[in-house]
């Protein structure tokens, strides 16, 4: 048990280590910063005293370890194109993507489980079939289509939700929210539902498939012979035991809705970090398009971290067997 | 391929399998059609759209023939610039399928090299190699390919077309590789141990002969379907990266490109200049999928 976290948190760290890397290795030879600084008529002597300045003429690794010594307190310097901070830029867009993201995933669970476990209980209706017919549309969709056929349904044609931007927003602190005001959940609406639908379809048809599993089991049988009523089997018995696997998928797509959300928000104009990064790619901006990568793989390690320690904690067996192949 | 080849694959079960399948059938004649228009744009496309001297600004976003306005010489209407949507299609769905397919040979390249190279020595190049591969899964392939591209086009700031292309195709190929190399490496763990490899050890045949002479096309099976179904997920990563702004350069527009373009005048009113290539798109993806799910089931002894 302890070596198996051991080593998982070990290759976090390297994984993280290599992202930084690639990051730095952007700093490093993408564009010269002290031409950058100095234009291109700046005497040799200038020169040299910028690079010691700037700390250039040391040895590789000793750059390196700066590096990740400001990327840990979160300075990845200016942004070329806006001129900002980039740790700024980054604060400022975060609460879009996470408020973005967070409805999306609740949207995406919460509906997912509801028409999955209905989708195997009553698994010959007519509306059982379409659900899971509609399911597959939704699974074999490119994302940024679905967001233009939505907008082009509830935003052109029907004109009844907004297609651009947040909308209004209320300042709490650092913190922007749209969430506070009428026009906010308005303009939330259509990213929130292009970016549910692709997790929404998959965590239905998993939870459909490990209901029907469950469902066949020896207990089930076990407790309806002892006459328990179909709401306590249902709920009580094959629904809890459905969640176990479908929480650490949940886990996993939790990453690809934030991967995700960088084409929602291109579709829709989101002012996220999506957003962000996408511009910073088309302009060529490296402290955004760096800080994004470390941020983004953080985020993912975290997760995926989270996820296998979770399923430690829920399934007693497997603890037993990798301990076992561990030793 | 000889004739005694071609006639056991009639009698064969894959053929039989396939007439049995109404749904196999429309997908291929579905992907065979857009492949037939893709290969042949120059010739079936009423148009070339990237001959300047043939646009004509004052048919720009002329809607489809049977809508009222539009012109009978622009079967699917025209866009801003007065270039044909059916023939700007066309192109497109060269320009997809070409990314799609190169990016797919070479992760299966790739990925097989790696894969036999993992199953057949063992070791620490096995742990590291699958190590890598379980990184790379624990990340949507959409955002390995989107960091790759941006990363490339951070470093070719001035790429010209190809580069630009290799790049994209690179970003694509080098997220899809892993699946290739995991299948790869569980058969080969397989066949290792199998006489016929152990045979061929006896005689002193070189590792390296081996695996490739023995080993390989005893695992390519599997390969041929994934191989299959990742041309449809390569062609939607194409498409999601160029919608993005970030795929093929701006010169050879591909599907995503066109959909891009639409977008803008979405609000124009001016439909069709989206939804034709989306469809399209939706077509050759939906097509190649259900292909390949026919494939795998029609290939897999244990499902018949």
């Amino acid at each position: 048990m302890f070596a198996f976290i051991l080593r998982r948190l070990l290759q976090a760290v390297i994984v993280m280590l290599t992202v930084a890397f690639i990051a730095f290795m952007l700093f490093q030879y993408v564009g010269d910063p002290v031409t950058n600084l100095l234009g291109q008529d700046a005497t040799p002597q200038q020169r040299q005293q910028l690079r010691a300045d700037l700390g250039l003429d040391q040895p590789f690794p000793v750059q390196f370890a700066h590096f990740i010594g400001n990327a840990v307190q979160g300075e990845f310097g200016l942004s070329i194109r806006q001129g900002r901070k980039v740790s700024a830029l980054i604060v400022e867009r975060f609460p879009a993507t996470l408020e973005l993201a967070g409805t999306a995933a609740v949207l995406a669970m919460g509906l997912g489980v509801l028409a999955g476990v209905y989708a195997a209980l009553r698994r010959g209706s007519v509306l059982a079939q379409s659900m899971m017919a509609l399911s597959l549309l939704g699974v074999s969709l490119p994302s940024f289509v679905i967001g233009i056929l939505l907008i082009l349904m509830f935003a052109v044609t029907l004109n009844w939700f907004p297609s651009f931007g947040r909308g209004d927003v209320v300042t709490l602190g650092a913190w922007t929210t749209g969430l506070l005001t009428s026009d906010g959940w308005r303009h939330l609406v259509l990213p929130a539902v292009t970016l549910a639908v692709p997790q929404l379809t998959l965590i239905m048809r998993l939870v459909r498939s490990e209901m029907l599993e469950v469902l066949r089991a020896d207990y089930i049988k076990f407790a309806r012979a002892r006459g328990l009523t179909n709401r306590a089997v249902h709920f009580g018995h094959a629904l809890k035991n459905t969640l176990v696997p479908v929480i650490t998928i949940m886990g996993l797509r939790l990453g690809a809705l934030l991967a995700f959300a960088i084409i929602t928000e291109t579709v829709f104009q989101w002012p996220g970090m999506g957003l962000l990064f996408i511009q910073a790619v088309q302009f060529t901006d490296i402290p955004v398009m760096a800080a994004y990568l470390c941020l983004i793989a953080l985020m993912f390690v975290t997760i995926n971290l989270v996820v296998d320690l979770l399923y430690f904690a829920v399934d007693p067996r497997l603890r037993i067997e990798r301990t076992g192949a561990a030793h | 391929m000889n004739m005694a080849a071609v006639r056991r694959f009639f009698d064969g079960d894959v053929w039989y399998s396939f007439r049995a399948s109404r749904l196999a059938q429309g997908a291929a004649v579905v992907a065979f059609a857009c492949v037939f228009c893709a290969l042949f744009a120059e010739w079936i496309a009423p148009h070339d759209p990237f001959n300047l001297a043939t646009l004509d600004l004052a048919d720009a976003r002329l809607p489809p023939a049977w809508f009222e306005g539009g012109k009978s010489l622009y079967l699917l209407g025209t866009d801003d610039q007065g270039r044909d949507i059916l023939s700007a299609l066309f192109y497109g769905a060269r320009i997809s399928l070409f990314v799609g397919l190169a990016s797919v040979l070479l992760s299966v390249l790739l990925g097989v090299g790696l894969g036999l190279l993992s199953g057949f020595i063992g070791g620490r190049i096995d742990a590291l190699i699958m190590r890598v591969c379980d990184v790379m899964l624990s990340f949507p392939a959409i955002l390995v390919a989107l960091l790759i591209d941006g990363v490339g086009r951070a470093l070719f700031p001035n790429a010209h077309d190809t580069l630009a292309f290799a790049v994209l195709i690179l970003a694509i190929s080098l997220t899809g590789w892993v699946q290739y190399a995991r299948t790869v490496r569980g058969s080969t763990m397989v066949e290792r141990s199998k006489e016929y490899v152990q045979a061929a050890r006896v005689i002193g045949v070189a590792p390296l002969r081996i695996m490739r002479r023995h080993v390989l096309p005893n695992v390519l099976g599997p390969v041929l379907v994934l191989a299959t179904i990742q041309v449809a997920e390569a062609i939607l990563i194409e498409a999601t990266l160029s919608f993005l702004g970030v795929g093929v350069p701006p010169t050879s527009p591909s599907l995503g490109t066109l959909i891009r373009i639409g977008n803008d005048l979405l609000f124009s009113g001016d439909l069709w200049i989206t939804v034709c290539p989306s469809v399209m798109l939706i077509a050759i993806a939906l097509s190649v999928n259900l292909l390949g799910d026919w494939m795998r089931d029609a290939l897999n002894p244990r499902l018949r």
